[in-house]
């Protein structure tokens, strides 16, 4: 029987093998196929003795082999490694890693979404002679051995929901979050809580998490991975890949295929190896803080010993990033340090409480801003001078103390003093009305008010000419003409079938109307300069970060050469343009994704201006306005560089917010995937432009990867507002009235003109 | 009896209807497609979203708009001598000859064999109560009508009258009309089969289904 048990463990090694080199042709394979052929065939006629000897042998040459393809990995096959059913789930490192633990949150099949597993497990420590109990959450995406019900990982925007509603019990009750990462990406439905948003969301609220977070990346996709993603320290499987897009998705991309054809086998590799999404690749960009070894060809159910590493690494983890904001550390971080390199070394020989003070806790937000904060310095291009560099530090530390002084000190105070000066003003006011209220009635009986002020006003309204609005009155200087409405032609609105929309004439329609159809009120697409002439007071706008350009950081071949068509087209360096200006006297600070810059996609140097602006806003104590004229997602060619900008820019945006300030995001012509799911999506005032399309995935997307048929407005920015993911939609006409409003009445307590 | 069995005899005989397609306003026509006896889709799609096929364009002060296909077809004849020339609106480019389906063909037989009872005026109509839980539970051939009998709700500017239907006794087989949606004057609202052509009609229909062959 044991020679049974192990013939067919031998079997399933080489269909494992088989599966992840795909159909490459390989002498080792075609070895081992062979032998295994030849042994089962002789088995029969040997004696017991020889049999087990040749399958000893047969299990050596396979464990050798192994070891040998192992260096012949290439990043596709890595991804069918972590694909392959076989591969380890967030149930067999809970079975192996943890020393108890229960589910929560729902249990195997029966569950809001079975994609995304919450458990509480333990891990017992023995340390000099005393046992120790350490509770931790773990949550993760949970694929399975293969199960349907699991969805191959792809959680759905209510389990993202569960997953951030137990990263805050785990908040309240003072214990780590472990965070694995086995999502190939999130499933792409808009329905309430919408899949963008809700990861906008969850990303938010780990970005102050006040407990220690570590992830372990097996499958990062993209915005799905983010979801769970934001740590203190990030570990990754050897064998896993952690990219913007899957390879697929690139090489749909790539080939510029449409309705469903499929890529060939050779361009999917390409752009997995063009993508740089190894374990390798992510830990020399910084993104990674260190890689954990699987054993040769990826890690299954039955390798115990990479259990131990795993879970090693993971305590390890866990006591570093709490160490590094305790007060009481100085031999165990020696320890630490020391014991990083040599083989063997158990974490457990310290012991670590995990439960940390409110003073820790804040060190532990501000180092985690920090580190995220320095990631992918080294993605964007930046050729200012130095002494440009060093005088913009100077120039921001001035504005630190400065803001320092006036709103966190004198302000708290004179802000308390001015609380107590209003209550027992209206207090009084109660009582005074009550005193002089017999005294008011009487002198109103004797002598009518004096009403004379009051009709001088009328008087003048009526007979004098009226000046309906500042700017129709004034010098019209610098306004802004549409190149499209210089052209002599007819434009059909798209709604003509349904509304009867007649046929407009361009100029009218780009000039006077504003790329409003006048039946329907359909808004044609208009340039980002209308905007910057329209909305903010003429001569206002100030740009800052200028100098901040889109580089091509992984070498992609072709990105060069687009990169130049676009600086040349559009006149601008990459595609976010952050500025200061006024609405109507207000001072704003803004930051536009424009859309005519390869699509408005966001790489590193436009998270990287938009983390300057947000600071910028935080410093200066202004509102805060993302317009997006247009955006695509993040920029594929730019692989992870793109996507941590996700994270990266939340976390200042939620600074920003807990400083008191008002953030506001205008949506215009298309915006999708990772920025609406990320910085743009955790705004608490999102509004839309009429007739934009907000979404997480287009239509395309949609049909590949669920298989479902989408009306054709979808995305539409109603369908958005009924699903609560916008706040309102305004007429672009309306936008600079709104946004002046929304200044006056919404959020922002600390801002500077409170 | 034998109105609705040579009805059906004369439909078979001319299977098909002919639809012009019209220039909507005017301009310059560009036909692409020149040759008859090419087929055509109509718009497709679960909501309608894929146009038809694309007939010619039709260019009015730089604005090309291509005319579609309304319905499935076979393009009959092509008007080519429009064709690079201004034209006005209303000037027939094609004539596609759109080969009935089933239920179009039972529509038609209905429409004729039917007796139609219209709306006078343009409203909104309701079934009155108890013909509406009628109609909803167990489909409109429940509901048998009389001379002078209240059917009909009829709703304009917010006020409401009754309407009692007036016509030959018998059962209702098609309702015309929807739920709040305005019927112009002269439209019909209910089709009205007498008892003793029920049966006649029915076999009718029931032979259409299943013997008329759909031409693609």
């Amino acid at each position: 029987m044991d020679i049974e048990k192990r013939i067919l463990s031998l079997n399933q090694r080489l269909q494992y093998i088989k599966d992840i080199f795909a159909a490459k042709e390989n002498a080792n394979i075609e070895l081992l196929e062979s032998k295994l052929k030849d042994f089962t065939e002789r088995e029969n006629t040997m004696a017991s003795s020889e049999v087990g000897r040749q399958l000893a042998a047969l299990e050596d040459l396979y464990a050798f082999l192994e070891k040998k393809l192992e260096r012949e990995l290439t990043p596709m096959d890595k991804v069918r490694i972590v694909r392959h059913p076989q591969r380890v789930c967030l149930k067999d490192i809970l079975e192996n890693v943890y020393d108890n633990y229960t589910e929560i949150g729902g249990e195997g099949e029966y569950n809001i979404d079975p994609s995304m597993l919450i458990a509480r497990a333990y891990i017992t420590r023995r340390v000099g002679g005393k046992l120790y109990n350490q509770p931790v959450m773990v949550i993760g995406q949970e694929k399975g051995h293969g199960e349907e019900y699991r969805n191959g990982g792809s959680v759905k925007p209510w389990g993202n929901a569960k997953a951030q509603h137990y990263m805050k019990v785990a908040e309240t009750e003072n214990i780590p979050i472990h965070t694995y990462v086995f999502t190939p990406g999130s499933y792409p439905i808009e329905d309430y809580p919408g899949a963008a948003q809700q990861i906008a969301r969850n990303l938010y609220e780990m970005s102050a998490l006040k407990v220690p977070i570590i992830a372990v990346f097996s499958e990062g996709g993209s915005g799905g991975a983010e979801a769970i993603g934001l740590s203190d320290v990030r570990l990754m499987l050897s064998h896993g890949y952690y990219s913007v897009i899957s390879p697929e998705g690139a090489a749909a991309i790539e080939g510029h295929l449409r309705d469903g054809k499929r890529a060939s086998a050779e361009l999917i590799s390409t752009c997995a190896r063009k993508l740089k999404m190894t374990a390798d690749d992510n830990r020399a960009m910084g993104y990674i803080d260190r890689v954990i070894q699987e054993p040769a060809l990826g890690a299954r159910p039955e390798h115990y010993d990479f259990f131990k590493i795993l879970r090693s690494e993971v305590i390890r983890a866990t006591d570093e990033v709490v160490l590094n904001v305790k007060g009481w550390k100085f031999f165990r971080a020696m320890s630490l340090q020391s014991k990083r390199n040599k083989r063997n070394a158990s974490a457990e020989d310290i012991y670590v409480r995990w439960n940390m003070s409110t003073g820790a806790r804040d060190r532990l937000l501000w180092r985690r801003y920090m580190r995220f904060r320095k990631m992918s310095r080294h993605a964007y291009v930046d050729n200012s001078p130095l002494s440009k560099k060093f005088e913009r530090v100077m120039r921001e530390a001035g504005w630190s103390m400065y803001s320092f002084f006036k709103y966190d000190f004198v302000r708290k105070h004179k802000k308390k003093l001015t609380h107590i000066m209003e209550e027992i003003g209206s207090e009084m006011q109660v009582v005074r009305d009550k005193v002089a209220g017999p005294a008011h009635w009487l002198r109103e009986i004797l002598a009518p008010a004096d009403k004379a002020e009051a009709t001088l006003e009328a008087e003048k309204s009526l007979t004098e000419l009226s000046c309906w609005d500042e700017g129709a009155c004034g010098f019209d200087a610098g306004e802004y003409v549409s190149p499209q409405a210089r052209e002599d032609r007819a434009v059909s609105c798209p709604n003509a079938a349904t509304h009867g929309c007649k046929d407009l004439w361009a100029p009218d329609l780009f000039g006077d109307y504003a790329g409003v159809c006048s039946t329907c009120g359909h808004h044609f697409r208009m340039e980002y300069q209308w905007y910057l002439n329209n909305i903010f007071d003429y001569g206002s706008i100030f740009e800052f970060a200028r100098s901040v350009e889109s580089g091509n950081p992984l070498s992609y071949d072709g990105l060069d050469a687009k990169l130049e068509k676009a600086k040349a087209a559009t006149g601008l360096k990459c595609a976010c343009v952050t500025f200061e200006a006024r609405i109507k006297h207000v001072n704003v600070i803004c930051a536009t994704l424009v859309g005519t810059f390869r699509g408005g996609s966001v790489g590193a140097a436009e998270g990287e201006k938009f983390v300057r602006a947000a600071e910028r806003a935080r410093k200066k104590h202004y509102p805060f306005i993302a317009y997006v004229h247009g955006t695509a997602g993040i920029r594929i060619q730019e692989g992870v560089n793109g996507v941590i900008q996700m994270p990266r820019c939340t976390m200042a945006v939620r600074r920003y917010i807990e400083a008191g300030g008002l953030y506001t995001v205008v949506y215009d012509t298309n915006s999708y995937a990772g920025p609406v799911a990320s910085f743009l999506g955790c705004s608490p005032y999102q509004f839309a432009i009429r007739s934009a399309n907000i979404g997480f995935a287009g239509p395309g997307v949609i049909k590949e990867t669920t298989g479902m048929d989408i009306p054709p407005n979808y995305h539409d920015a109603h369908q958005a507002l009924s699903r609560g993911h916008i706040h309102g939609i305004w007429d672009r006409r309306e936008v600079r009235a709104n946004l002046h409003q929304a200044l006056q009445t919404m959020g922002g307590r600390n801002l500077y003109y409170r | 009896m034998i109105d609705v069995k040579a009805l059906l005899e004369e439909m078979k005989s001319a299977p098909f209807k002919v639809v012009e397609v019209v220039a909507p306003h005017t301009g310059l026509v560009e036909h692409v497609i020149t040759e008859p006896g090419l087929k055509v889709v109509g718009s497709r799609g679960t909501w309608d979203e894929k146009p038809g096929t694309v007939l010619c364009f039709l260019e009015r002060e730089r604005n090309k708009k291509p005319i579609h296909a309304p319905l499935k077809g076979e393009v009959e004849q092509v008007f080519t001598e429009h064709g690079g020339k201004f034209v006005e609106a209303g000037t027939v480019l094609y004539t596609i000859r759109h080969y009935l389906t089933k239920d179009e063909v039972i529509q038609e037989i209905l429409k004729k064999t039917l007796y139609l009872f219209c709306a006078r005026e343009q409203a909104q109509y309701y079934f009155v109560p108890e013909a509406d839980t009628k109609v909803k539970a167990n489909g409109p051939q429940s509901v048998r009508v009389r001379e002078g009998m209240e059917l009909f709700i009829v709703s304009r500017m917010k006020r409401e009258t009754t309407l009692p239907y007036s016509g030959p006794e018998g059962m209702i087989y098609a309702v015309y009309f929807k739920e709040n949606q305005s019927v112009e004057a002269g439209q019909p609202l209910i089709g009205v089969c007498p008892p003793d052509q029920l049966h006649v009609i029915s076999d009718v229909v029931g032979r259409v289904r299943s013997e008329w062959e759909e031409r693609e």
